[in-house]
């Protein structure tokens, strides 16, 4: 059935940009969201391309040496807190979490908003500093260099990222407030959403982490500001301490960038499978396993700095034990894929893809686990590439499968395919002939945050700048094709996938109040093969 | 729905026992256990924050997810010290400087 | 949408999902300030046991006398709070309003104390940075100042922040926001002020007690 001729949605519902500025709608604020993570995630690539511009010749001919140490740190800050963490969380979590669960919003709305307009202010105090000379820390700051050493804008950057920090802690205890009070009658924790419960994971390190990384950033600003010395090696403070409290939070900060993505990942293959998925307790227990033993591997970060032998250790084993979860993960999407009627839309190929290199990325980590070869590998091309692998190959693909796959439910148009499945593959090749040769540099030596390397690595620099050059094609062409389709796009209608979950029920692009009527759940999560298609 | 009420009396009560465990673990500072004196600095604390908790923050009526929210919280915050100790107390085993 | 006719938002099916909801949120947004003030109690433990002569030392130049006096009058805040708290439950405008108001006084107290405190550090040249001046002591002992300023410093600006929430309740208990059935926001405006007392509860023996025998 087509759509009543005028139907009310959340994008006509109300006009102008008061009603955008001023609005509690979960749906319009993951819009916002949206916005203001693409510029940003333009911001970091273009540092990127600086990066594999200098690269491409042994010399450092593009930029000096401190030129190169920004573009490094800023391209990190950038991408890491003010993309990849907010990526799928705030746009497509704040978007579909009320919709997957038969809810009207978000429990807090307002804080809701209020993240938005904190993500936005610690933009515009990092934009800033990036504006008014950069900083050259790498994305670490690690003391002392950080605090004593360095004469770039490290205070202006902290603030930025201390404040950020809290949109972040706003979104995950909205999300679990929400995920614990506001399930639709029938929605039982075993039929949510396996995206859901990826989420309810995620906002669990978002609330455990994220604070500990403030505070620690804001001890690292205090020491810079007033000289009072918290991790100053002349009082007898230990820089080890600022490492550990990084990493604390840094290394599950992973997760908070993989995990949203292995829900969309679990959404995908089931629908484009048409099965339903195969272990779907596993898959959710393994969620939330990746994120409390997430917290207990941190050490490995600090495998060559003064840490204790006996310390690493212990976060070596724990480290190695974190890879089974996320193990159990692709041996179930792979389960349900066996067998399946699969077909291959642009999302699918993108979850197909974003299977491939995480797995290849989570490999590679075990290696990093390993006291031993750590030593020889830590800070090299080899670690570079292999959270390129996790983070582009793992998270941005599962963005950018996110993307296509909830694009009509978004915006009530269909993105075109043909355009869309060419820069899948444009992705995916780009993507590993930018960081396969990496993890090659990094075995034979080549150490990160260089800008001048010997001749003998050129040969595979030369690769990895082609391939990030098509890398950068297979994101520019999503960006076209997809703002032409707002206004030439074939319009959607109500479930255009054939998918099961609440959100597929209500209208393309739903009402401002999501479900017409609040709905009861019956049936198990993911019961696919569907039965005949249900229109409200 | 009227909600649980808490009596003046115990309110009151519990706010005489918290003044006088402030005091006791002032006098206790000053006595020499030795090595105890953190610990037990740390014991009447707790016992302190739980009473609030319990009484004057109304967790005795408070749902099981609740009392697992705050426990969590405490439970990683012992994961963050206890970690970042067992590195800082192991360090000088091996003999090697700076390990 | 008008919050005349009813005190549930749009968002809830009825008022306990509601009252659910906000319980939940305030004891999830505490567990996120036990990990932010637990930053800071990882750097004290470990320098503390790293050294603990300087640190013992240090906590002699805190006047533990004033940290008592201290440590009662957030006590006698938190009974207020209780108090208020009770009174909403109960339906009494006047007693919530009361015991709101005893506490912000008494919240003011505390940070006027506070500030008296810092202010005599700063004439005693404790405050580190490049003016700290301790004779004769350890270079760990500015070690101690620093997380006693931070520590401190952070639980200050928590008490500011909970002086300014009770403020905002008492206006609406005095616009008749609340009654026997709706009265949650004074319950999270009191959940959050006891969780700020409780981490002064711990501020106190650590920092001032220390190695005083
Ligand atoms: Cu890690």
């Amino acid at each position: 059935m087509d759509r009543a001729e005028k139907a009310v949605d959340y994008l006509n519902a109300d006009y102008g940009v008061r009603s955008w500025l001023l609005t509690r709608d979960h749906k319009r604020i993951a819009i916002l969201y949206l916005l203001s993570i693409t510029v940003m995630f333009m911001l970091g690539s273009v540092f990127a391309v600086l990066i594999r511009l200098e690269l491409l010749t042994p010399a450092g001919d593009v930029v000096q040496a401190d030129t190169y140490n920004k573009l490094f740190t800023m391209h990190g800050i950038v991408m890491i807190f003010f993309f990849l963490v907010p990526s799928i969380p705030a746009v497509l979590g704040n978007f579909l979490l009320p919709l997957m669960i038969g809810a009207r919003d978000l429990a807090f709305p307002r804080l809701n908003l209020l993240s938005w307009y904190v993500y936005m202010v610690g933009a515009a105090f990092t934009l800033w500093a990036v504006i008014t000379g950069g900083v050259d820390t790498g994305w670490t700051f690690y003391t002392p260099y950080s605090t004593t050493a360095s004469h770039t804008n490290v205070l202006a950057t902290a603030v930025g990222i201390f404040i950020t920090g809290f949109s972040s802690i706003l979104t995950g205890v909205n999300f679990i407030v929400t995920i614990h009070t506001m399930r639709a009658p029938g929605m039982t924790w075993f039929r949510l959403p396996l995206f859901v419960w990826a989420h309810y994971a995620t906002s669990l390190i978002m609330i455990l982490g994220t604070p500990v990384i403030a505070i620690t950033i804001l001890m690292l600003g205090l020491e810079r500001a007033f000289g009072i010395g918290i991790f100053d090696p002349a009082l007898g403070g230990d820089p080890i301490l600022f490492q550990h409290l990084f990493w604390f939070y840094s290394h599950p900060a992973v997760y908070i960038m993989i995990l949203p993505s292995m829900g969309v990942v679990s959404e995908i293959i089931t629908c484009f499978a048409r099965r339903r998925i195969f272990g779907y307790s596993f898959i959710a227990a393994s969620s939330l396993a990746i994120a409390v033993f997430g917290f207990l591997v941190w050490g490995h970060h600090m495998f060559t700095s003064t840490q204790s032998v006996y310390a690493a250790m212990v976060f070596s084993v724990l480290s190695f034990a974190v890879a089974v979860p996320s193990a159990v993960k692709v041996f179930n999407w792979t389960a349900t894929l066996y067998r399946g009627s699969i077909t291959f839309e642009a999302p699918m190929l993108f979850a197909l893809g974003f299977i491939g290199l995480f797995t290849i990325g989570g490999l590679t980590g075990l290696f990093l686990a390993a006291l031993g070869l750590d030593v020889h590998v830590h800070d090299t091309y080899f670690v570079v590439a292999h959270f390129h692998y996790i983070m582009v190959g793992g998270a941005l693909m599962g963005y950018l499968g996110a993307i296509h796959f909830w694009w009509p439910k978004m915006t009530g148009r269909m993105y075109p395919e043909a355009p869309a499945r060419i820069s899948a593959a444009l992705v995916f090749v780009g993507f590993n002939l930018t960081f396969f040769p990496q993890f090659i540099l990094g075995y034979l030596g080549m150490p990160r945050r260089y800008h001048a390397y010997p001749e003998e690595f050129q040969v595979l620099n030369v690769m990895s700048t082609t391939g990030a050059s098509i890398l950068g094609v297979g994101y520019l062409v999503p960006l076209c094709y997809l703002i032409w389709s707002l206004w030439r796009g074939r319009v959607a209608e109500a479930n255009p996938w054939g998918a099961a979950g609440l959100e597929w029920r209500t209208n393309s692009p739903p009402p401002t109040e999501n479900f017409a009527a609040t709905p009861i759940v019956e049936e198990e999560a993911y019961a696919y093969p569907l039965k005949e298609p249900e229109v409200v | 729905m009227a909600s649980h009420v808490t009596s003046r009396l115990v309110l009151f009560v519990i706010f005489f026992v918290l003044v006088g465990l402030t005091a006791l673990t002032v006098w206790v500072a000053y006595q020499d256990l030795g090595s105890w004196n953190a610990p037990v600095a740390v014991a009447i604390a707790t016992l302190k924050a739980m009473l609030v908790i319990v009484i004057f923050m109304e967790m005795r009526f408070g749902q099981p997810l609740t009392w697992f929210a705050g426990a969590s919280g405490v439970l990683f915050l012992l994961l963050l010290i206890g970690m970042t100790m067992a590195d800082a107390m192991s360090r000088g085993w091996l003999g090697v400087p700076g390990k | 949408m008008s919050s005349r006719t009813s005190t549930v938002a749009h968002q809830f099916d009825d008022a306990e999902q509601q009252r659910n909801a906000s319980t939940l949120g305030i004891w999830v947004f505490l567990v996120t300030e036990i990990m932010m003030f637990g930053g800071l109690f990882t750097a004290y433990v470990l320098y503390r046991s790293s050294y603990p002569e300087a640190f013992a030392a240090a906590s002699h130049h805190l006047n533990a006398t004033l940290g008592a006096a201290n440590t009662i009058v957030l006590l006698s805040s938190s009974l207020s709070m209780a108090l208020a708290v009770r009174a909403s439950q109960v339906g009494s405008r006047w007693g919530t309003v009361a015991g709101l108001v005893v506490t912000i006084v008494l919240g003011c107290i505390f940070l006027g104390v506070k500030g008296y405190e810092y202010a005599s550090k700063f004439e005693e040249n404790l405050v580190p940075g490049p003016f700290f001046d301790l004779p004769g002591a350890e270079p760990q002992s500015e070690l101690f100042f620093s997380l006693y300023f931070a520590m401190t410093g952070l639980h200050a600006v928590h008490m500011v922040i909970g002086v300014g929430v009770l403020a905002t309740l008492v206006v609406m208990a005095l616009r008749r926001r609340f009654d026997a059935d709706y009265h949650n926001p004074v319950e999270i405006g009191g959940l959050y002020w006891h969780f700020v007392d409780i981490v002064w509860i711990y501020l106190f023996p650590l920092l001032y007690l220390l190695g005083r025998h």
